[in-house]
């Protein structure tokens, strides 16, 4: 197959709506006779309703009002578990819990009748952290608090130990991070018992919205109709939470009658939807004097908030990479999900692999210091090769050459010599530099046997001018999904990239691709738009009226000839899983995902003693497969270097009582132009069998190895020795001083 | 957005003197509004409780930057953009110009104005440290006359300051007595740009062979108002800064500012950078 | 409940074109231009004037649309995103944008291209520091800012290319 556009870096599909302000976001829409939505919200954090008094002075009369008893179907937001209502009916389990609903034409009035409801709640102690939870203080979920637990055993842990020579402990945590899309979530619905309901809205996953209102409403799929509206920004922040929004626009539009649009500020979106769930690592490493893994015990607990929603697959990836990219025979993760009175964490790109990972990369930093490698050395000695197994037993049958990825990384960061250059010239120094970096990876498409359950679709039709609509639920949100698409589908078919056009995502119009997580869209989605196209092709081989080596004009006759005699010019294709491919979900073990890629990246950082903030120059070096489109590619690297770099050090949430106290963005800190260093990309190709022209996902890996390749650098400038993130000035200035005993 | 915007009355009076007509006929009743950059802010969480607003954006009365030999003054409806392009103020008081770039963004810069920032009197203001070390002077009008007060000072508290409900700031005044003085200005804040302050210093000082003739040293963000740090002036006059009159100096300042644990920060951070920044100032007074 | 004001009349210049709107005194510019005036490329992103997305030109100068009371822009000449482009002929940064991948999700777009506008009007060749700070009013998330820069350098490039005597 040619590779016109593979590989090549085309104007993107979507770009020129983009510059010039004409993409539709869901509040650029609006209907004829639309209400304005809100929603009204509990101040408490747990506890039960005693009443809901509306105050005076608005005039009632002309509000929609909607509680749980308005709903239809079942008060619950089906996704996994269905412990979380829409809308709280009679307790109260965490803050900005959504009670009440209004709606009314005038925006301005809305507001103030948003004020003049009270939610009047009898108060019962509420928990706020993992310890609390383990403790059991209160229980709110099950007989323990645990969402979700894992046991992962390789080899045997507990033998292993008298054959360390070194046994290095360390606990690590990571807090709340707010994805701060900066378009804030909105929905509109239209709902009537006749014709069903049909939402428009800000989102990644149409499918999830489509499942989540089929229970809400008691009415058949094919009743729900979602569509996608150009969606300003996800990273998993629009995965589920936009089925809850989605559900409180249609129960407005189902009792109103008529259109409503429901907008978050920023203040709401920032208190009231997910984050990423913070995260308690505590490893226990058994190494032999000359740097070899024996053991490895692994805690990993992130808190799930006050409901389930999607902390078990969270924690799933959390688990399966709290080990890093190493070889060791005797490994045991023991991890879980549990429950406190925050409102539910949720997705965000990396989906507990950055907790994971942070954790690993700097312990693994702290075990190479006690058996005295560097800590490249102690890495080089147990890399993860070709013919050796994941702690969850996978076989890794590709040519993994992390050396090779380190030397690219320290040749393009010139770790070396810097490393050598700060060591001498620190001492004095106002400004502390420092280099670090981490080796890690990062599995792609959902694991175990999730793909296989999702069992994605993706149609092809083309018209009889020869244009080829692609037809799947995949969103584009910014990461180029259209032109990745109509790439592949170009070079697949051997016509010309224009020709390509992809459908919007709209559960009334296109099969359900699944959804836009997991770094699966351009490799599982991609490949099976590959499928699909190649099979077009073949349906018009195989007629006669096309042969293989074709021009774009033989093309487009083929396509008006076939219509035009046989009617509709369809291809449909449905996910296989790669053979060999195996997974237990009982033991969890095996194959958890398809493939990984693999990355180093070198962080290089200038502590300031004098005011303790950091950072300066980043290097990101990864093996993807195959790059589709350079300039999207390095976006994606780039874009998560970038969200990871707040994480390490600028975005707190600060909590008070369950509920984030600086949800602002003027107190909530997310990095400008001013505080990004440059990020150098460098990509390696290892083609991936089975994905498209050979590539792998790679939309969370950059979020996973910023934090500890920085918060390694400032070890390596101060010494100070920082297991948590955000490492924030306040957080460096206590451990410098700390160390220093005295006055900085 | 969290307004009921309806019930909002901006108005806009076609001169000074009717401004000041309606201040006095009914005080309390109407506040200035200029830049609009601090007041919409407040308006949109919801947070605005005053309904009634005269725009004075407008009144050329409050406009221009007039230099004498003796002074600079500044109208209250100088923007931070104007004052960052201004060639004297960047010669002879560039904290102030340092002050202006790194308030808010360029966007925030061509609208917020000097005067909205002194009377909306946050601790955390970047200008004020500059304009106390200045000795900078407010000028204040009303129906009743004009009234000019040194700026340190006018703030008594925590959003208190000494202006009558009737009255409206019209001017800002630097004596243009530092072209000799080193100057020192590092606003610390929660990001390299768009922050809201942690710690904010300025100092400006008189070296002469070495010793400190005269010094002024201001803070933001360590104390209910925007501080002059006199009992550390006083430690240093006539002294040079060895590392024992910086330590000194550093103690002396911990006992004047009372730093607090915020939304943003904590007391013993503000307490510690601040020690920093006098050391960083008074190190480089030394050289 | 709050007693009503009356709305004012607004008349002002929009992309070249005088608007005449009816507005309440502190009415957001950002909500006139968006409801009133249908020109919803400008975005709202956090109504705190902290993000850059409700960013416009008003007499020339970047402001944020959303801390602009309507009494304010009464008179004034504004340009918005819809009137970067000259009908289908898109400016240098926008062609810039294009071809950089400065634009990945697009929410910021508007504003972005509007303060690199600002930018290159205030600094025709602005050094790597100018760029940051021109730029620092305007927040991304998905992009890491790196290829907005390089659209701006591209536009200051493909800019000083079309001037007389560069050819």
């Amino acid at each position: 197959m040619e590779e016109k556009y593979f590989g090549h870096s085309v104007l993107r599909k979507e770009g020129r709506e983009k510059v010039t302000g004409r993409a539709r976001y869901v509040d650029d829409l609006a209907f004829p006779e639309m209400l304005h939505g809100v929603t009204v919200r509990s101040s408490v954090a747990h506890g039960r309703i005693r009443d809901i008094p509306f105050g005076e002075g608005i005039p009632w009369g002309e509000f929609t009002v909607v509680t749980a008893a308005d709903i239809p179907g079942k008060n619950e937001i089906a996704l996994i578990e269905h412990d979380q209502p829409c809308l709280a009916a009679e307790f109260i389990n965490h803050p900005e819990e959504a009670v009440v609903l209004l709606a009314h034409a005038d925006r301005y009035l809305l507001e103030e009748a948003r004020r003049a409801v009270q939610i009047d709640v009898e108060p019962l102690p509420a928990i706020f952290s993992i310890e609390e939870s383990i403790a059991k203080r209160v229980v709110l979920y099950g007989k323990d608090n645990v969402f979700k637990e894992y046991h992962l055993e390789k080899g045997d842990v507990d033998a292993a130990w008298a054959r360390a020579d070194v046994i290095v402990e360390g606990e690590y945590r990571t807090g709340a991070q707010e994805q701060l899309y900066i378009e804030n979530q909105g929905m509109i619905a239209t709902a009537n018992p006749a014709d069903g309901v049909t939402i428009w809205g800000s989102l990644q996953c149409p499918y999830y919205i489509h499942k989540a209102l089929i229970t809400l409403f008691g009415l058949p799929g094919e009743k729900i109709r979602v569509i996608q509206a150009e969606t300003g920004g996800g990273f998993g922040g629009k995965e589920e939470y936009p089925s809850m929004i989605a559900g409180h626009a249609a129960l407005l539009a189902w009792k109103s009658g008529k259109p409503v649009k429901i907008i978050y500020d920023r203040a709401e979106d920032m208190v009231a939807t997910t984050k990423r769930h913070p995260s308690r690592t505590r490893h226990r490493t058994g190494v032999t004097r000359d740097g070899k893994l024996v053991a490895m015990d692994i805690d990993f607990v992130i808190d799930g908030g006050a409901y389930a929603t999607l902390s078990s697959v969270v924690l799933s990836r959390g688990t399966i990479h709290a080990a890093g990219p190493y070889f060791c025979p005797n490994v045991r993760v023991h991890s879980r999900a549990v429950a406190t009175n925050a409102p539910p964490h949720g997705a965000f790109r990396g989906f507990g692999a950055p907790q994971a990972i942070f954790a690993a990369e700097r312990h693994i930093d702290q075990v190479a210091l006690a058996v005295n490698l560097t800590p490249e050395e102690f890495r080089r000695r147990n890399f993860l090769h070709k013919g050796q197994t994941t702690i969850t037993g996978q076989l890794i049958n590709e040519d993994v050459n992390f050396d090779g990825l380190l030397d690219r990384a320290f040749r393009e960061s010139d770790y070396h010599a810097k490393r050598e250059r700060f060591a001498r010239e620190n001492p004095g120094e106002a400004v502390k530099r420092g280099i670090g970096f981490a080796s890690f990876m990062h599995g792609a498409g959902f694991t175990g046997s999730g793909e296989v359950y999702l069992a994605s679709v993706v149609e092809l039709e083309a018209t009889r001018e020869g244009i080829v609509r692609v037809l799947a639920a995949s969103t584009e949100i910014g990461q180029g999904t259209n032109t990745v698409f109509s790439q592949i589908a170009a070079d697949a078919l051997g016509i010309s990239y224009d020709r390509i056009e992809i459908a919007r995502p709209d559960t009334g119009a296109v099969p359900n691709s699944g959804p836009t997580v997991a770094s699966r869209t351009s490799m599982v989605v991609g490949h099976l738009v590959e499928t699909a196209a190649l099979g077009m092709k073949r349906t018009l081989v195989d007629s006669g009226l096309l042969c293989d080596a074709c021009t774009e004009d033989e093309f487009v006759r083929a396509c008006k000839r076939y219509i035009d005699t046989r009617g509709p010019l369809r291809s449909r294709t449905q996910y296989e899983p790669p053979p060999g491919l195996f997974w237990d979900d009982k033991k969890y073990s095996g194959d958890a995902y398809g493939t990984y890629a693999w990355a180093v990246y070198v962080a290089e950082v200038a502590v300031d003693t004098v005011t303790f903030e950091a950072l300066t120059d980043f290097v990101a070096v990864q093996e993807i497969g195959k790059v589709i489109h350079p300039v999207l590619a390095a976006g994606q690297i780039e874009g998560g270097v970038a969200q990871a770099i707040g994480m390490s050090l600028y975005e707190n949430v600060v909590w008070r009582e369950g509920r984030m106290a600086n949800g602002q963005m003027t107190n909530y800190i997310m990095p400008t132009a001013a505080d990004i260093p440059p990020i150098r990309v460098f990509f390696e190709e290892q083609p991936y069998p089975f994905g498209p022209h050979g590539a792998k996902g790679i939309g969370e890996l950059p979020m996973d190895g910023p934090a500890p390749a920085i918060i390694n650098a400032i070890e390596n400038a101060t010494g100070i020795c920082v297991r948590e993130i955000p490492a924030t000035p306040e957080v460096l200035m206590e451990a410098l001083t700390a160390k220093a005993g005295a006055l900085v | 957005m969290r307004a009921y915007i309806p019930a909002y009355d901006l108005r806009v009076p076609g001169s000074l003197s009717e401004t000041l007509a309606l201040l006095s006929r009914e005080p309390g009743v109407w506040q200035p509004f200029a830049g609009g950059t601090d007041l919409m802010v407040l308006l949109e969480a919801g947070k605005l409780s005053h309904k009634r607003y005269l725009s004075v954006a407008k009144l050329e009365d409050l406009r221009g930057i007039d230099v004498t030999t003796a002074d600079v003054t500044l109208g209250a409806l100088t923007t931070y953009s104007e004052i960052q392009n201004h060639r004297l103020l960047q010669k002879e008081f560039p904290l102030l110009c340092t002050a202006a770039r790194e308030t808010g963004s360029i966007a925030t810069q061509n609208r917020g104005t000097l005067g909205g920032n002194i009377v909306n009197a946050s601790p955390a203001a970047d200008s004020p440290p500059a304009l106390l070390v200045y000795d900078a002077e407010i000028e204040l009008i009303s129906a009743r006359g004009v009234r000019w007060l040194p700026y340190h000072g006018f703030h008594t508290g925590y959003k208190k300051m000494q202006i009558a409900p009737d009255e409206l700031l019209r001017a800002v005044r630097l004596p243009r007595r530092v072209k000799k003085w080193r100057q020192y200005y590092r606003k610390v804040g929660t990001r390299r740009a768009q922050a809201i302050s942690k710690v904010c210093f300025a100092g400006a000082a008189l070296v002469e062979k070495g010793t400190i003739r005269d010094v002024r040293i201001a803070l933001g963000s360590v104390a209910p108002i925007v501080l002059r740090a006199v009992k550390t002036e006083d430690a240093l006059f006539g002294k040079k800064a060895t590392p024992t009159i910086i330590a000194a100096a550093r103690e002396t300042l911990a006992q004047e500012i009372a730093p607090i644990d915020d939304i943003r920060s904590t007391a013993r951070y503000r307490l510690r950078v601040a020690q920093n920044l006098l050391e960083e100032f008074l190190s480089q007074l030394a050289k | 409940m709050s007693e009503s004001v009356s709305r004012i009349n607004i008349a002002c210049r929009v992309n070249g074109a005088p608007r005449r709107v009816q507005a309440y005194p502190m009415a957001r510019l950002l909500d006139v231009l968006r409801e009133e005036m249908h020109l919803t490329g400008t975005k709202e992103g956090c109504g705190e004037g902290e993000c850059g997305a409700c960013a416009v030109l008003m007499n020339g100068a970047i402001v944020n649309s959303c801390l602009v009371p309507a009494v304010e822009a009464d008179g004034m000449d504004i340009r918005t995103i819809e009137g970067i482009a000259r009908g289908e002929q898109l400016s240098a940064v926008q062609e810039a944008f294009l071809e950089c991948g400065g634009a990945q999700c697009g929410i910021c777009t508007p504003g972005m291209v509007i303060a690199s506008v600002a930018l290159l009007e205030r600094h025709p060749h602005p050094s790597d520091v100018e760029i940051r700070e021109g730029l620092a009013g305007n927040l991304c998330r998905c992009t890491g800012y790196q290829k907005i820069f390089a659209s701006v350098v591209r536009a200051c490039e493909a800019t000083s290319d079309k001037r007389p005597g560069k050819q």
